[in-house]
C-alpha cells in the first residue's frame, strides 16, 4: 500500500473516468445477476443499480450507485447522483433481501444525492432518512464497500453496514471538497486545501473508526487492474459474510445499531452548563 | 415543597429563554422582514415573535421554544453539559465554539429535556439556529440520540423541533455519521411503538432533513418554514434556472405530501395536546 499520495490526488483517482463502478464489480465478483428496477411508486432511477446475484453460489442482494460508462449513461444517471426514487428502490430491495434472508452488499460511489427541483419536490430528505432507518434495523448481514466517491448523505444512505470496507484510493466525506470550501470559505477553488483538512482518505477514516478495513489497490489506481482489486476484495467479503452469517437476525441489527451508536463518541466532552 | 422547585425551574427556563433575545425596549418600533409593516416590539413579543400584521414567523431560540409548549415548572434539561471537543482539530473551530457558547449560553445547538404537556410527560428537544446554525455536530447527534433512547426507556412520547443549516462542516465525516446514528435510534424507538412528533421550523435543511427531522409519525411545520435537503442556491446552480416562488416552503411540502399539517406557533401547544390525547402514552408494549 502506498502512502505517498496527497488527499487531493486520491480524490482525483476516486473520480477517474475509468474508475470501476458498481456494474464492473457486479460483473467481476458475482454470477447470475438479475437487475431489479423501479421503486413501485412512480419510476425507475438508474443511478441506483440493484438486484439479486450469486456470490460463490450464495444468493445476495446487491445495491450500488451507478455513474454510467458512456456520456449518454452519465446524463441519464446524473453522474451517479440518485433521486428519491433511487433510494426508494434501494429500500424496496433491502426489505426484500430481509424477506428472503439474503445478505445485502452495497457499493458506494456518488458525488451526492441529486440536488434538483423534482428531487426536492419528491422528498429527497425523506427518502435518504427512511433508507438510513430501514437499513439500520435489517435482520440480514449488510456489508458496504466504498469504491469511489462517498459524497454526503447520498452515499451514507447505502453505507449503514455491519462492516464498512473502503478501497485504498476511495474517499468518503460529509460533502465534496468543492462544496466544503464553498460553504466554509465561500471559495470552491480552495478544494485542495479542503481535502487536506477534511480527513476523507481511507487511512483517516480507519483511524476515526468510520470504516473497518482498507482494500488495497494496484500502484496506479483501481482502474488499471480491476481483477487485482477483486482478488483483494473477494476474500474479505467471503470472510465477513461467513462471520456475519453465524449471527441471528436480532444480533445483526443490534450489532449494527451499536456500531453506529458509537460514531463520534470520542468527539464529546463535558462543559459546565 | 415540590411547588417551590417547580417555580424555580420555571424561573430558570424563563431566564434562559430571554437570554440572547434582543434587549431593545418594549416600545421600540420593529419592521417585519416579510411584509415591511411596522409595529411595537411589545406586540411582537406578545404574539410569540409572529408578525401581528402578516403572520411571518421569526426564528426563536430553543429555550423560548420549549417554554411556549411545556406546562409551567416542568422543564428539566438533559445532558446540558455535552459539547464538542473539536475531534478533527479543525483550524479555528475551538475558538468559534467558545464564542458561540458565550454568546448563547448553550453548550450545543440543541436543548433536550423532559417536561409535561397537559400533564402528560414527554421527552422533548429543540434545535437552536443561533448556535452554529443548528448544524449537526457529534454532540448534537449524541444529545438527540440520548433523548430518543430516554423516550424509549421510559416509554414517553418524543417531540423534536428542528432548525438546522445541515452538517457541522468542522466535524466532517463524524457529522455525517450522526445521520445514521439518529435515524437508527428512531427506527428502534418506532419498532417499540414509540410516538415521535417532528416539528420542522425555519430553516430545516441538509443532514437534519435527511435524518431525524423527516422520520416523525406525525410531521408538522411552522408556516413559511424553508425545508429541504439541498439548499436553494445549489439547486439553482444545478438546474440553471430560478426556482419558483414558495419552493421548499412548508406549504409546498404539505402540497407534495410530506407534512400532516402546518401549525401556526400560537396553536402549537393545543395541537400537541390534541395529538398526545389521541395517542395516549406511546411506547406500546405490543410492538415487536
Amino acid at each position: 500500500m502506498r502512502n505517498n499520495l496527497t488527499p487531493a490526488q486520491r480524490v482525483a483517482l476516486a473520480r477517474h473516468q475509468d474508475r470501476p463502478g458498481t456494474a464492473d464489480f457486479i460483473d467481476a465478483l458475482f454470477t447470475d445477476f438479475f437487475e431489479q428496477r423501479g421503486d413501485r411508486l412512480c419510476m425507475d432511477d438508474g443511478s441506483i443499480l440493484g438486484g439479486v446475484a450469486l456470490f460463490h453460489g450464495r444468493p445476495v442482494t446487491v445495491i450500488g450507485h451507478r455513474k454510467g460508462r458512456t456520456l449518454e449513461e452519465h446524463l441519464a444517471y446524473h453522474f451517479g447522483m440518485p433521486s428519491p426514487e433511487g433510494y426508494r428502490k434501494a429500500q424496496r430491495l433491502m426489505k426484500q433481501a430481509e424477506k428472503f434472508g439474503r445478505p445485502v452488499i452495497t457499493f458506494i460511489d456518488t458525488p451526492g444525492a441529486y440536488p434538483g427541483l423534482e428531487a426536492e419536490a419528491r422528498g429527497q430528505g425523506e427518502a435518504i432518512a427512511r433508507t438510513l432507518a430501514i437499513s439500520s434495523a435489517l435482520t440480514v448481514p449488510v456489508i458496504s464497500v466504498v469504491t469511489g466517491e462517498g459524497g454526503s448523505g447520498g452515499a451514507l444512505a447505502l453505507g449503514v453496514g455491519n462492516k464498512v470496507l473502503m478501497l485504498e484510493n476511495a474517499v468518503y466525506s460529509v460533502l465534496s471538497p468543492e462544496g466544503f470550501a464553498a460553504i466554509l470559505w465561500k471559495d470552491s477553488s480552495r478544494s485542495d486545501e479542503a481535502c487536506d483538512v477534511m480527513k476523507l482518505t481511507a487511512a483517516d477514516l480507519l483511524e476515526l473508526g468510520v470504516i473497518d478495513e482498507i482494500i488495497p489497490e494496484p500502484e496506479a489506481g483501481a482502474h488499471t487492474d480491476l481483477r487485482a482489486v477483486c482478488r483483494a476484495l473477494d476474500p474479505v467479503l467471503t470472510r465477513e459474510l461467513n462471520a456475519l452469517s453465524k449471527l441471528s437476525g436480532q444480533a445483526l441489527a443490534a450489532a449494527r445499531y451499536k456500531k453506529f451508536r458509537q460514531m463520534g463518541s470520542n468527539a464529546l466532552r463535558k462543559e459546565r452548563p | 415543597m415540590s411547588n417551590v422547585f417547580a417555580q424555580r425551574r420555571q424561573k430558570l427556563l424563563s431566564m434562559k429563554a430571554l437570554r440572547g433575545s434582543s434587549p431593545a425596549p418594549a416600545h421600540t418600533e420593529e419592521t417585519c422582514p416579510a411584509c415591511g409593516g411596522t409595529f411595537r416590539r411589545r406586540d411582537l413579543v406578545m404574539a410569540r415573535y409572529v408578525c401581528p400584521l402578516c403572520g411571518h414567523h421569526y426564528p426563536i431560540g430553543a429555550y423560548y421554544r420549549l417554554s411556549l409548549v411545556l406546562d409551567k415548572g416542568t422543564f428539566r434539561e438533559l445532558d446540558a453539559s455535552l459539547t464538542s471537543n473539536d475531534p478533527l482539530s479543525f483550524p479555528g473551530y475551538a475558538t468559534k465554539l467558545d464564542s458561540a457558547r458565550r454568546r448563547t449560553g448553550m453548550n450545543e445547538g440543541v436543548v433536550t429535556a423532559t417536561g409535561r404537556i397537559g400533564g402528560q410527560k414527554v421527552a422533548i428537544g429543540a434545535l437552536d439556529s443561533r448556535f452554529f446554525m443548528g448544524s449537526m455536530s457529534a454532540a448534537l447527534g449524541d444529545k438527540v440520540t440520548r433523548l430518543v433512547e430516554y423516550a424509549e426507556k421510559y416509554k414517553l412520547p418524543l417531540i423534536l423541533f428542528s432548525a438546522s443549516g445541515g452538517a457541522r462542516m468542522q466535524e466532517g465525516i463524524l457529522s455525517l455519521m450522526q445521520m445514521a446514528k439518529t435515524s437508527a435510534a428512531l427506527e428502534h424507538f418506532s419498532q417499540k411503538g414509540g410516538l415521535y412528533i417532528s416539528v420542522l421550523t425555519h430553516p430545516t435543511t441538509g443532514g437534519v432533513t435527511a435524518s431525524f427531522a423527516s422520520l416523525g409519525d406525525i410531521m408538522l411545520a411552522e408556516p413559511g418554514a424553508l425545508i429541504g435537503f439541498a439548499g436553494p442556491r445549489v439547486i439553482e446552480q444545478t438546474i440553471g434556472e430560478k426556482l419558483p416562488e414558495g419552493f421548499q416552503r412548508a406549504e409546498y411540502l404539505l402540497e407534495h405530501g410530506f407534512l400532516d399539517a402546518i401549525v401556526p406557533r400560537t396553536q402549537l401547544r393545543d395541537t400537541l395536546l390534541q395529538l398526545l390525547k389521541l395517542h395516549g402514552k406511546g411506547g406500546s408494549d405490543r410492538a415487536k
